[in-house]
């Protein structure tokens, strides 16, 4: 029985599976066999969608003055970024205007490349989406319950994937937009034409997203798709960046490597993707900017646009019913007692039942879960990618003094110590708030709530040490500096961990989002926010701080100048306090947090 | 064993459980029923050490929860009436977890587990995720693991929530046989039939305040002329209006 997999629950899950093939049925029976059709109830897609408007709507009119603010910040933030993308295109869009000849075709190309990578990304983000929206949400029980036209359904389905997974390359594109219409004096007609262009745009990626999740929930569980995908996303993801990294788009503005003029203005001219809807949408915008608007790309962005629609319609309309029956079904896994985790528990033996107990559930829950672990993988890819970066550093030319190759590690710390920063965001922020649905058990338990903030932040600590020091070591090693930049660097890098950690679990309690299911959503709240940016403070403060005895040094080494002592001691020691600090007081202040803390 | 004295909650101006005086004795099976809304969840919350209580005090076996939580927590086993536990652990898994959370660990808990397990048929399933278990195996498992430690309190909030019969049947027993062996037992229930067949004593609680409190025998001498039964007492103290209301609603 066990084997075929049951269950989201034993004999129960398979009433449940039965009866929700039933319903499913109510959502996608064609209306027109039912004789009674004439009579039936047909809720609009409208209706479907607004209990998500009014949610919104209602988050907004309940907001106090506390969210306001929050708000106001986040917008703020966001207005910076934009002004910042918008200042730093105009300046290269500028240039290239300046430039006759190939300004336009390098503008183009540059619009294609950012279309494609949106596209990518869209395709990938509406995949996943999908699985939610069509399969996971709680919604859907209640639909499949109601006499919904599966039209309808199928229809505001896609449309709330369409705004989940593309809400926030909209806003991307935005500035990107802004800059080439302000460069080229695009007018009224540019914006209608970007407008009409990006509609299809995103919704071709959506219907395609949702039709590839309809065929793979309809051959795998819709649990276990959501590992599957998870993987595959970020695989692809990681792939992405990697090819973007390795074909080194810098070269494109350097064209050292290309033979002649004539073959650099061939290779702008040919189009990267003819049968993408990406470069359709470049050809209409950089059309419409030089005055030469092609119609034939917003025809088939159109046109492909409505027949990958209507396909995806009924290709719901056909597997639906079945997938949804599929959805109700967990993919049934065991985990028995392996040789790893018996070592484990001898290991751990000394920590006593307690501790051992809260690090061992740690380990395996995130293990366990796919969507946690399967961005290590994009962790690492993101790591080479650095790691690549430093090696290209010319370093060894000529011209490159003591004193750069000693400073340029130096600074290395602090990119490293942003770097460190958004994984402990990612792995080490969402820690108190995954427990906010188990909250009632170790609340009522005599657990100190200190106990439970040692074993996060020693579990989430370590692994994040063991990086810093593998950024730190290798990227030192690949740069050639020498013994007292090494030391100081690994040094600094071993105090602004333990610092970033206590700060991400931290804030991560005074900031929490207990409701939240999805761990990664976690660390793009406020208080991801707010981390960051306390991050960036201290990172900054710790270089600066060392920064003084650091060029002491350097200058002495590099002039036979002798060594002032009291410079070296002052500098490193005010920046270990401030890492002592940022490393007890978040801890203090999430433990009574947690004290106090009611579900 | 459990004592409360002006017991108050309340959330801004609402006040959910309004000055409650009660004293649940040891070897006691205290039921606790209202209409929803009524403060039971929140009552056996604070009981729990989940929730503060605004003003007032909870002492479980002698200890002040407020002064001594660590302390009084060791007493006590709480179950949910939502059993969200941690679904990337086995059953097993999670049991050991719990008794950790106890400090307890080794043969003696590995015993207990598996005769928990196997009381409640979950034995072949210990060492498949949680995420595989129906809603009623995930009750199962939490009853299992409030009552791992032996503690000498259990509160539980609405046990028989997805319970199947032969389930509920194994649970009253248990309830009767850990009462019957000097443990303290106090639920809250909207299952009546449960509540008069298995509890010394009920309370019912409305608008968080206790309306009426004794045994079955004590309520029915003080219940009005023609209420008889304990779902007569209950609708004619928490509501009766409203159902009568309902049958004018069916009717419309």
């Amino acid at each position: 029985m066990r084997e075929e997999g049951a269950v989201n629950g034993g004999t129960g899950a398979r009433a449940s599976s039965v009866s929700a093939s039933s319903t499913a049925t109510a959502v996608n029976a064609p209306a027109a066999a039912s004789p009674v059709a004439e009579r039936l109830p047909r809720p609009s897609m409208r209706r479907l969608l607004r209990p998500k408007w009014h949610t919104i709507r209602n988050r907004v009119r309940k907001s106090d003055a506390k969210e306001g603010w929050r708000w106001l910040i986040v917008i703020a933030i966001g207005l910076l970024f934009w002004g910042f993308a918008m200042a730093v295109l105009v300046r290269v869009l500028t240039y290239f205007r300046g430039t006759p000849e190939i300004g336009l075709l390098l503008a183009g190309k540059l619009l294609g490349l950012v279309f494609l990578s949106f596209f990518a990304i869209l395709l990938l983000s509406n995949v996943i989406t999908a699985l939610s929206s069509y399969f996971l949400a709680r919604d859907l029980d209640m639909l499949a319950a109601a006499p919904v036209d599966w039209l309808q359904f199928y229809l505001a389905k896609l449309l709330e994937t369409l705004i989940h997974s593309s809400w926030m390359v909209a806003l991307m594109a935005l500035p990107i937009l802004s800059a080439y219409g302000y460069v080229y004096q695009g007018g009224a007609g540019f914006v209608l034409v970007a407008l009409g262009a990006s509609i299809p745009y995103f919704a071709i990626p959506a219907a395609v997203g949702s039709a590839i999740t309809l065929v793979l929930v309809n051959v795998f569980p819709a649990r276990r798709t959501r590992d599957l995908l998870s993987v595959v996303a970020v695989l692809a993801a990681g792939a992405l960046v990697m090819l973007f990294r390795l074909l080194r788009p810098e070269r494109l503005v350097r064209p050292d490597g290309v033979r002649s003029l004539v073959d650099f203005v061939a290779m702008l001219q040919t189009p990267t993707s003819p049968f993408l809807p990406s470069e359709w949408a470049q050809r209409a915008v950089m059309g419409s900017l030089t005055g030469d608007l092609e119609l034939l790309p917003l025809y088939l962005l159109w046109t492909t646009a409505a027949v990958i629609v209507v396909g995806g319609a009924l290709l719901h309309r056909a597997l639906y019913d079945v997938g949804f029956s599929k959805a109700q079904e967990s993919a049934h896994r065991s985990s028995r007692k392996g040789a790893l985790a018996a070592l484990a528990y001898r290991a751990l033996a000394p920590l006593g039942a307690l501790r051992r107990e809260l690090v061992m559930k740690e380990t395996r829950v995130f293990f366990r879960d796919t969507t946690q672990w399967s961005q290590l993988i994009l962790l690492a890819v993101l790591l080479v990618v650095y790691v690549f970066n430093v090696k290209l550093l010319p370093m060894g030319s000529e011209g490159v003094t003591f004193f750069l190759v000693n400073v340029v590690p130096f600074l290395n710390l602090g990119i490293a110590g942003f770097v460190l920063a958004a994984i402990a965001a990612r792995f080490i922020f969402p820690g108190v708030s995954i427990e906010g649905r188990t909250l009632w058990l170790l609340k009522s338990s005599p657990l100190p709530m200190g106990a439970l903030l040692w074993s996060k932040y020693w579990t989430g600590t370590l692994p994040l040490l063991a990086l810093a020091l593998i950024i730190v070591g290798v990227t030192n090693a690949l740069l050639g500096v020498g013994a007292f930049i090494f030391v100081v660097s690994l040094c600094s890098i071993v105090v602004l961990t333990f610092a970033l950690a206590s700060m991400a679990l931290g804030l991560g309690a005074v900031f929490p989002r207990y409701e939240s299911e999805n761990a990664a959503q976690i660390p793009t709240s406020f208080g991801g926010l707010v981390f960051m940016l306390t991050s960036v403070v201290l990172v900054a403060g710790v270089v600066l701080l060392e920064a003084r005895p650091v060029y002491a040094y350097l200058r002495a080494r590099a002039f036979g100048e002798p060594i002032a002592a009291s410079e070296m001691v002052v500098g490193f020691v005010l920046a270990f306090i401030l890492c002592a600090v940022a490393t007890v007081v978040p801890l203090e202040v999430a433990s009574r947090k947690l004290d106090a803390l009611e579900v | 064993m459990i004592t409360l004295r002006s017991l108050t909650k309340r959330y801004g101006p609402f006040t959910a459980v309004d000055s409650i005086d009660l004293e649940v004795a040891k070897g006691e099976l205290f039921g606790f029923l209202g209409p929803n809304g009524a403060g039971k969840t929140t009552t056996l919350r604070m009981i729990a050490g989940i929730l503060r209580p605004t003003s007032g005090s909870v002492v479980v076996g002698g200890v002040n929860i407020a002064e001594h939580p660590a302390a009084a927590k060791a007493k006590l086993g709480f179950i949910p009436d939502r059993p969200f536990i941690y679904d990337k652990l086995t059953g097993a898994e999670f049991l050991r977890f719990v008794a950790g959370l106890y400090d307890q660990s080794g043969p003696i808990v590995e015993k207990r587990m598996d005769e928990l397990l196997s009381l409640f048929d979950l034995f072949e399933w210990k060492d498949e995720l949680v995420e595989s278990y129906s809603h009623g195996m995930r009750q199962k498992l939490i009853i299992s693991s409030a009552f791992l430690h032996r503690p000498e309190v259990v509160v539980v909030d609405e046990p028989m929530v997805g319970l199947d019969p032969k389930a509920a049947r194994i649970l009253k027993d248990l309830f009767k046989e850990y009462t019957r062996r000097g443990h303290t037992i106090m639920m809250s229930t909207h299952t009546l039939e449960v509540a008069e067949s298995l509890c010394d004593r009920i309370g019912i609680i409305q608008g968080g305040k206790i309306r009426a409190l004794g045994t079955m025998d004590d309520l029915a001498e003080r219940a009005e002329e023609g209420v008889q039964g304990l779902e007569a007492l209950f609708l004619r103290l928490t509501g009766e209006r409203a159902s009568r209301a309902l049958v004018e609603v069916l009717d419309a």
